[in-house]
């Protein structure tokens, strides 16, 4: 598995599947009592947050709880950060305090990049200015395929502010990757031109794309951009690419609605259509925490344990599994006392 | 011995006395019993002469002063560089102009020409006292670093310059069209997520200076051309018999848009490095002499503000320590430049913008010898020994170069020799 997860463009499609693979088990401790397996014991897993993000840095928190790994959570706000600490200098404390793993959220595209090259600590990007997400389309990926068994053919429009939209590059070159029809729907301002090169149609028209669609993923429009003329209100945005009750009844019975959040209710989707049991937004929530735990897993433990010998034994030891690292702490625990 | 302006292009002899060239040819040698230096299988030429160097000082001595600025300017060849006013306090008066030209009289390592603002401050709105600074030596005038956007300020500058035989440059940059920029628009500023500034930014308002240029029958000189629109309108400018002129650095003739894929910030320039198609029409442009001259924007940083998230990083690159050997690598190795037309462009075009009647040759028997030697094929690697320059910004960091400065002579005394700077 790669030492850094920077841009979603470094993993082969095999790659995508693994995690996806390794996440379904992860899923699954999710609905335990004691939702607790041992493989990241004794691992650091640092979040270094330089942007609010209350659902990604949760998601990551829980994640490596989950996997029993210490996890710290270093938010710029009150910090030394604030008090003017370059990127650098964080970089080389943390890396002086033995993190083993980063997750950085920050407003910069390409922090996560600077920053793997200060640190030997393995870097996740929880999302890096307008650059990527791509923790979020792995997690959107595997919020798919519970629907629909294979990516190949299948139809996806991401709709909106796709300029600014880390989440949107991200999730386009790892649904073209694997094998899926990307449409990006949009004012012509938020769509860059050279979004056909990413292997994608662009389309302006989302009355005409809907009826065609598998999947139909809002993104999260920014006020912001009003202001700065991207289009000319909010209200003209809402009527031509919002999704409303109305344009719902135009999406094949099976077609799913998703969303990043947070949400605009109102703006970008429709208040009771984020609530319709289509719109598959809280799946995507609870689909993050085994995503990341699979990532963590993958990255920072995953190989190097089945590659030894030790990690042979510790699987026939294992009692009642085939596999330790998917044992709850708890039962372990248990079973070892039994 | 490579001289443009003498024709020559072959091996000479060439004897210094005190500060002038006394005898060129055979004879040269036979008449000397002072210091020897054999030149074999070197490239004896006019020192080279820059347009658009940052030298930091006075104000940002934390990054160049002009010592340094003109130490690493020696070490790569230069005898003369043009010195940008966007110091602190902004050479936009006499005063700011004396001091650097004292400084650099000091250190006695290049000559080095002041550049005085076109507007106070840099501020784009009010001309500065641009007949006392020409008094006082400055032959070229830019808010460099800023564009002077007012159609109505530049038309005046155009002008009012034309009375003391200065040049008006620009750096050519359309505020709205740039706002917020962090690299060329372009396939790899949508894939990095990175704020795309057009090259329109740039042709949009080389357009517009053109025109005025026509209207006011000023002299314009377009520096750090950076699209490949730009070099159109300036064939056709010129074309048109305009007083024009234009410069290209030595990044924009080497590296392109997509280098920046590791979000390196000794990659972020002002302005951005462009595609492939932009890349080859600078090239172009500088064969055919639509482009007059190679000025390297040498723009030194400390290194805590280029080791920061892309976009908080200042633009700019080192380039005087590298210039000459990336033209010889990338344009003259390839066949794209002779050997006689890449000095014209990095000395004796520049020299005649400015009107450096000292500098950029001919070498022939009076003239001040102000002279560059250097190895053509010399193989080196960016960075494999220290900058002389205080910063270490440089875009081309840990590239393989063909070419290396082994000795810069400024009338008759060498400031480098062996590779060694002498003071």
């Amino acid at each position: 598995m790669i030492k850094h997860l920077l841009s979603i463009n470094q993993l082969s499609r095999e790659d995508v599947l693994r995690v996806l693979d390794t996440a379904e088990s992860f899923r699954e401790v999710g609905t335990r009592v004691i939702k607790k397996v041992p493989a990241l014991r004794g691992r650091t897993v640092v979040n270094l947050f330089y942007e609010n993000s209350t659902r990604t840095r949760i998601s990551f928190e829980i994640a490596a709880k989950r996997l029993s790994a210490d996890v710290i959570n270093f938010s710029t706000s009150g910090s030394s950060v604030a008090k003017g600490e370059s990127l650098k200098d964080t970089a080389l404390t943390l890396q002086a305090m033995g993190a083993d793993a980063i997750v950085i959220r920050h407003s910069s595209s390409g922090a996560p990049h600077t920053l793997s090259r200060w640190v030997t600590a393995s870097v996740l990007n929880a999302g890096d200015g307008t650059h990527e997400h791509p923790t979020q389309a792995l997690l959107d990926l595997f919020t798919i395929r519970e629907h629909f068994p294979s990516f190949e053919g299948q139809r996806i429009a991401i709709v909106g502010d796709v300029r600014h939209s880390r989440v949107a590059r991200s999730l386009t070159f790892a649904m073209t990757k694997m094998g899926a029809q990307v449409t990006l729907v949009g004012p012509p301002t938020l769509i860059p031109p050279e979004a056909p090169a990413w292997g994608a149609e662009v389309s302006h028209d989302l009355d005409e794309v809907l009826p065609k669609l598998d999947v139909c993923y809002m993104l999260r429009v920014q006020r912001e951009r009003q202001r700065q003329q991207f289009f000319p209100s909010v209200r003209e945005y809402s009527r031509l690419w919002g999704l409303s009750r109305a344009r719902v009844d135009a999406l094949a019975d099976n077609a799913l609605i998703m969303h990043p959040g947070p949400m605009n209710r109102g703006v970008e989707i429709a208040s009771d259509v984020a609530d319709l049991p289509r719109a598959v937004i809280t799946d995507q929530v609870t689909n993050g925490i085994a995503v990341r735990m699979s990532l963590l897993y993958l990255m920072l433990g995953g190989d190097a344990r089945r590659g030894t010998d030790a990690a042979d034994e510790a699987v026939e030891d294992a009692p009642g599994g085939s596999d330790p690292v998917l044992e709850s702490a708890g039962e372990t625990e248990g079973a070892s006392r039994g | 011995m490579v001289d443009p302006l003498a024709g020559h292009d072959g091996v000479a002899d060439l004897l210094v006395e005190d500060e002038t060239i006394s005898a060129v040819g055979k004879a040269a040698a036979a008449g000397s019993g002072g210091d020897v230096l054999d030149c074999d299988g070197l490239i004896l030429a006019p020192g080279l002469v820059d347009l658009h160097a940052h030298l930091r000082e006075p104000g940002f001595e934390h990054k160049e002063t002009i010592e340094t600025g003109t130490r690493a300017a020696a070490a790569g060849g230069y005898t003369a560089v043009c010195a940008m006013p966007n110091t602190d306090p902004v050479a936009d008066n006499a005063a700011v102009v004396m001091e650097v030209r004292n400084l650099a009289d000091k250190a006695g390592l290049t000559d080095v020409l002041p550049a005085g603002a076109i507007t106070r401050g840099l501020a784009g709105e009010s001309l500065t006292d641009i007949a006392e600074m020409a008094e006082a030596g400055v032959r070229l005038f830019t808010d460099d670093g800023h564009c002077v956007g007012s159609s109505r300020v530049m038309r005046l500058a155009l002008e009012y310059a034309k009375a003391f035989d200065v040049v008006i440059c620009q750096h050519a940059q359309d505020a709205g069209l740039s706002e917020g920029w962090q690299m060329h628009e372009g396939y790899y500023s949508a894939l990095l997520g990175l704020t795309g500034m057009p090259s329109e930014a740039e042709s949009i308002v080389v357009a517009r200076d053109l025109a005025l240029a026509r209207l006011t029958a000023g002299r314009l000189h377009v520096t750090h051309v950076s699209a490949a629109q730009s070099v159109d309108l300036i064939r056709q400018g010129k074309e048109r018999g305009l007083r024009l002129t234009a410069d290209v650095t030595p990044h924009h003739l080497a590296l392109l848009d997509e280098d920046l894929v590791t979000y390196d910030t000794s990659l972020r320039v002002n302005p951005p490095l462009r595609s492939a198609e932009d890349r080859e029409s600078l090239r172009a442009g500088l064969a055919g002499r639509v482009l007059d001259a190679v000025a390297t924007d040498h723009a030194p940083h400390a290194a805590e503000d280029k080791e920061q998230e892309f976009d908080q990083a200042p633009p700019g690159t080192i380039g005087l320590e590298t210039s000459l050997a990336v033209v010889l690598t990338e344009l003259v190795e390839p066949g794209r430049l002779s050997l006689t037309e890449a000095i014209d462009r990095l000395s004796v075009r520049p020299a005649a913008i400015v009107g450096l009647d000292e500098h950029g040759g001919p070498l022939t028997p009076g003239r001040p010898a102000n002279l560059a030697v250097f190895d053509p094929a010399a193989q080196w690697t960016v960075g494999d020994r220290p900058f002389f320059s205080m910063a270490r910004n440089s875009a081309f960091m840990g590239r393989t170069l063909h070419g290396r400065v082994l000795h810069t002579m400024l009338r008759g005394t060498f400031t480098v020799r062996e590779g060694e700077p002498t003071r």
